[in-house]
């Protein structure tokens, strides 16, 4: 590392993204959500605050749950992200957490649906048998304005259980 | 989740089956405005006042023309033929001079205010040009107080029914209040947006319209001198309505025109902070009421003024939301005689509009307050002096001697004393209210609140749908309504397919693309259940006889009228203030519900707003008008962490005898009493009657009770 590039200058960047390699130029101020979106059109990533309370944005690097919108491209090269695109099966099939979304009626508008998913997925997978209320705390990090959480947090117990039973 | 099919002789309608939206949503294949491009778009960025009343002396736009990437910026002058954007609803000659026009000129009333667009190859860059835009304010003072004699006064909404000044007469007593709600609004999760997309045939296609996707095309394409279908719309995903969204805004017709003279697809995708500023804000109303009262505690009089804030310029909604408050104030009770004064007054804030529950969040705050007054002044418990004033199942169809939107209130049916026992019975209020009297012996502050309302729904004046069978054997149906993301699709779906007998996933319903269907009323106060499902029931039984495709239209001049009651138990902490909402009922009669799990899903998510308006969201103002809340880190949106689990108690005693389904609309009584409920609830909780008088009640607000 000799010279350090202007930041609306583009470097070529690799993000594995769902297991796939994407070559992309990116200027380093460019985050993350945005080279997901709009460099490698998974635009399932949404964007509800670009300042990181709504978690909206939020993704799976190296499985821990981070806001998209608060990294530059740039940071998650080498990492490990997983977007909500990348959480059915191949064929179609629906994650369990997707699958629970649907039937407790875990979304209204969808906006806030991914990051929701993608939350959720990095919480059970590291904690597979988390306690209600850290559960709650741990969803409290994302903002959903249509359910009321009610559903939410249904769905994703119901998930846990399942995974536990 | 059961077997739909009307055809075996069991309703779909009434059946919570899944939704037909979600599978695009749960995989990331949603189409929300910013997942939508064009080749060759352009992104356009607003330059805004950044100052809350000024006179306008120029905008400099040179330097911004220079940036790297930029197309054109534009100020006033280039946009100078685009009229005023007209009211959509509840017009008055009075307010016309205060229409916003797309770009401000002489004179910026707000923060937020549109002054310049900045058009460039890329959103970053377009950023960094708007950055580059000189815009030269002379500031004059800012005017914050609807109330205060230096505000605009360009109207006040009067009206009464019966012998008020007689009534006061004859008072046993008079009680008074004052009460206030503070500015908040929809703020759905997805922020505005708009593409315009000129086609090679000449029309423009609007992607990210929502809601009243023909009003809006018709009006920008006759802003624009443009024919009337030159301008068609695409609504896709929409992320969540609430009221503000898809109304008729300048950065809608701004982007349109952009397009239009660049000839390029134009995009603008709002960011959060110029949502907080500029997407309609709602609710700033403060109240003077008194109630004349009997021995008995009924109310024979009540007489009101208040002040709405309607901010710096009039938009849309004209004078909707003052208006509903006008009218629904007095609520599910008798009242035999009222007057009112609602007095629309501009300032220098973020222009209102409706949001979920417009005028009746705020007025039942008001008067649900001043029945609790009551009860305490004349030693009554609050629900025994509800139990009083509601008006009989016997005086339906009550006609309450005023008009809201342009149509007569009649309150269409209703057992209001039923749902009330209901929501009695349910908490189990007496030993509810000893069980809390005990944890307060025993040093905690905590208490029980109840608030009525009466909503309103389904409005008119007409619906259009077609019905058809498609050659893979399933049913296509298409209509002018809007989705916003309440579920619209399924509960169309169940309807027409409990009619022709089909399995409700065979449905396909097509909405808010303006060149399929000749008109469309889009969605909006709570309607399209109503309206859009008594019009594909007609549509599908003409199906059902005939075979053929079949069109059909329901107009109705009557609103219908769902009525509910919430209960909150809260609990207050002596340290901080923080009030938290321990357990939350709703009981709430919608006529007839097509899929209790979306009603359910639409109150439970009310009741989210609901709270989030009365304990944490507010659009404050430092003394120069600058505005405080410009982030989620200061507009404080209800976590998880702020929802109490919500039990909701779905009745159907009062069938709408306004259509032929029954159906009234579910999407605003989770919010509507909420603020009423939980106020009582406060004041319960720390001993102190009639104490909180405004919203939110914040941590500060409630330290403050506390130590007074
Ligand atoms: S968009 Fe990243 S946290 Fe809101
Ligand atoms: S479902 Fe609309 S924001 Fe969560």
């Amino acid at each position: 590392m000799t010279e350090i590039s202007p930041a609306d200058e583009a470097v070529p960047v690799v993000l594995r993204v769902n297991g796939t390699d994407r070559r992309i130029a990116a200027e380093p101020r460019r985050t993350l959500a945005d080279a997901l979106r709009e460099d490698c059109g998974l635009t399932g990533t949404h964007l509800g605050c670009e300042h990181g309370v709504c978690g909206a944005c939020t993704v799976l690097l190296d499985g821990e749950p981070v806001r998209s919108c608060l990294l530059f491209a740039v940071q998650a090269q080498g990492a490990e992200i997983r977007t909500v695109e990348g959480l059915a099966d191949d064929d179609g099939t629906l994650h369990p957490l997707q699958e629970a979304f649907w039937r407790h009626h875990g979304l209204q508008c969808g906006f806030c649906t991914p990051g929701f998913l993608m939350l959720s997925a990095g919480v059970l997978e590291t904690r597979p048998d988390i306690g209600d209320e850290e559960l709650r705390e741990a969803l409290s990090s994302n903002l959903c304005r249509c359910t009321g959480y009610q559903t939410i947090v249904e769905a994703v117990r119901s998930v846990r259980d399942a995974a536990g039973a | 989740m059961g077997e739909p099919d009307g055809a075996r002789g069991r309703s779909l309608i009434g059946e919570s089956v899944l939704r037909l939206e979600d599978r695009p949503l749960l995989v990331g294949e949603g189409r929300f405005l910013a997942d939508i491009s064009f080749d060759g778009e352009v992104h356009l960025r607003v330059v805004r006042s950044d100052v809350a009343h000024g006179v306008l002396r120029g905008v400099d736009l040179d330097d911004a023309r220079a940036g790297e990437g930029v197309v054109a910026a534009w100020s006033a002058e280039e946009v100078a033929h685009v009229p005023a954007i007209e009211f959509r609803m509840t017009g008055f000659d009075e307010l016309r001079p205060y229409c916003q026009r797309i770009l401000a000129s002489e004179y910026v009333r707000y923060v937020g205010d549109p002054v310049a667009v900045v058009i460039a190859e890329d959103p970053y860059l377009a950023e960094d040009a708007a950055e580059l835009a000189f815009v030269d304010i002379e500031p004059l003072d800012a005017v914050l107080e609807a109330s205060s004699p230096e505000s605009v006064a360009p109207l006040t909404l009067e009206t009464s029914y019966g012998d008020t000044d007689a009534a006061f007469e004859a008072a046993h007593r008079v009680v008074e209040l004052h009460a206030a709600v503070g500015r908040h609004s929809g703020v759905p999760l997805e922020t505005r947006g708009l593409l315009a997309f000129p086609r090679p045939d000449g029309v423009l296609e609007l992607h990210g319209i929502a809601k009243v996707p023909h009003y809006n095309c018709a009006t920008i394409a006759a802003m624009l001198d443009l024919q009337p279908g030159q301008v068609v719309g695409r609504e896709g995903h929409v992320g969540g309505g609430f009221g503000i969204r898809g109304e008729l805004y300048p950065e809608d017709v701004l982007v349109t025109y952009a397009a239009l003279r660049l000839q390029r697809p134009v995009k603008w995708v709002e960011d959060r902070r110029e949502h907080l500023v500029a997407a309609n804000h709602s609710r700033e109303q403060s109240y003077r009421v008194r109630a004349a009262v009997d021995e008995r505690g009924v109310v024979q009089a009540l007489d009101a003024e208040f002040f709405h804030d309607q901010g710096g310029y009039v938009r849309t909604h004209g004078a909707t939301v003052p208006n509903l408050s006008v009218a629904l104030l007095p609520g599910p009770y008798l009242i035999p005689s009222y007057r009112v004064r609602g007095n629309i007054r501009l300032t220098n804030k973020t222009p209102a509009g409706t949001y979920r529950s417009p005028g009746r969040f705020e007025s039942t705050f008001v008067r649900e307050r001043l029945l609790d007054r009551v009860a305490t002044e004349l030693d009554l418990e609050p629900v025994e002096v509800r139990r009083r004033n509601l008006i009989p199942t016997e005086a339906m169809p009550f006609d309450r001697g005023v008009s809201t939107l342009g149509t007569p209130l009649v309150y269409d049916s209703g057992d209001y004393h039923r749902l009330l026992e209901r929501l009695v019975d349910h908490i189990g209020y007496v030993a509810l209210r000893e069980s809390l009297a005990q944890r307060r012996r025993q040093g905690e502050m905590v208490g029980l609140g109840i608030g009525m309302f009466v909503e309103k729904s389904g409005l008119g004046p007409f619906d259009d749908v077609r019905v058809r069978r498609l050659d893979d054997g399933g049913v296509e149906v298409v209509t002018g309504a809007a989705s916003v993301g309440q579920g619209m699709e399924t509960a169309i779906a169940q309807i027409c397919a409990d009619v022709l007998g089909v399995d409700y996933t065979d449905v396909s319903v097509r909405h808010g693309q303006t060149d399929m269907i000749g008109r469309g009323m889009g969605a909006f106060a709570s309607r399209v259940t109503v309206m859009t499902g008594v019009a594909v029931y007609m549509a599908a039984s003409e199906l059902a006889a005939t075979g053929e495709p079949a069109e059909a239209t329901f107009n109705t001049d009557h609103m219908t009228y769902p009525y509910g009651a919430h209960a909150a138990v809260v609990r207050v902490d002596a340290g901080t203030g923080g009030v938290t909402v321990e357990r939350f009922v709703v009981a709430y009669d919608v006529g007839r519900a097509v899929n209790p799990m979306l009603v359910e899903g639409q109150i439970i998510g009310g009741v989210a707003q609901g709270i989030g308006g009365t304990l944490l969201e507010l659009f404050s103002y430092d003394p120069d008008g600058q505005p405080l809340a410009t982030s989620f880190m200061d507009y404080l949106m209800p976590t998880v962490a702020e929802q109490p689990h919500v039990e909701v108690l779905l009745s159907e005693d009062a069938p709408s005898p306004l259509n032929p389904l029954g159906l009234k609309g579910a999407g605003e009584g989770g919010t509507t009493a909420c603020g009423a409920a939980i106020a009582s609830a406060i004041d319960d909780a720390i001993g102190r009657p009639g104490a909180v008088t405004t919203l939110p009640a914040t941590p500060e607000l409630v330290r403050s009770l506390l130590r007074n």
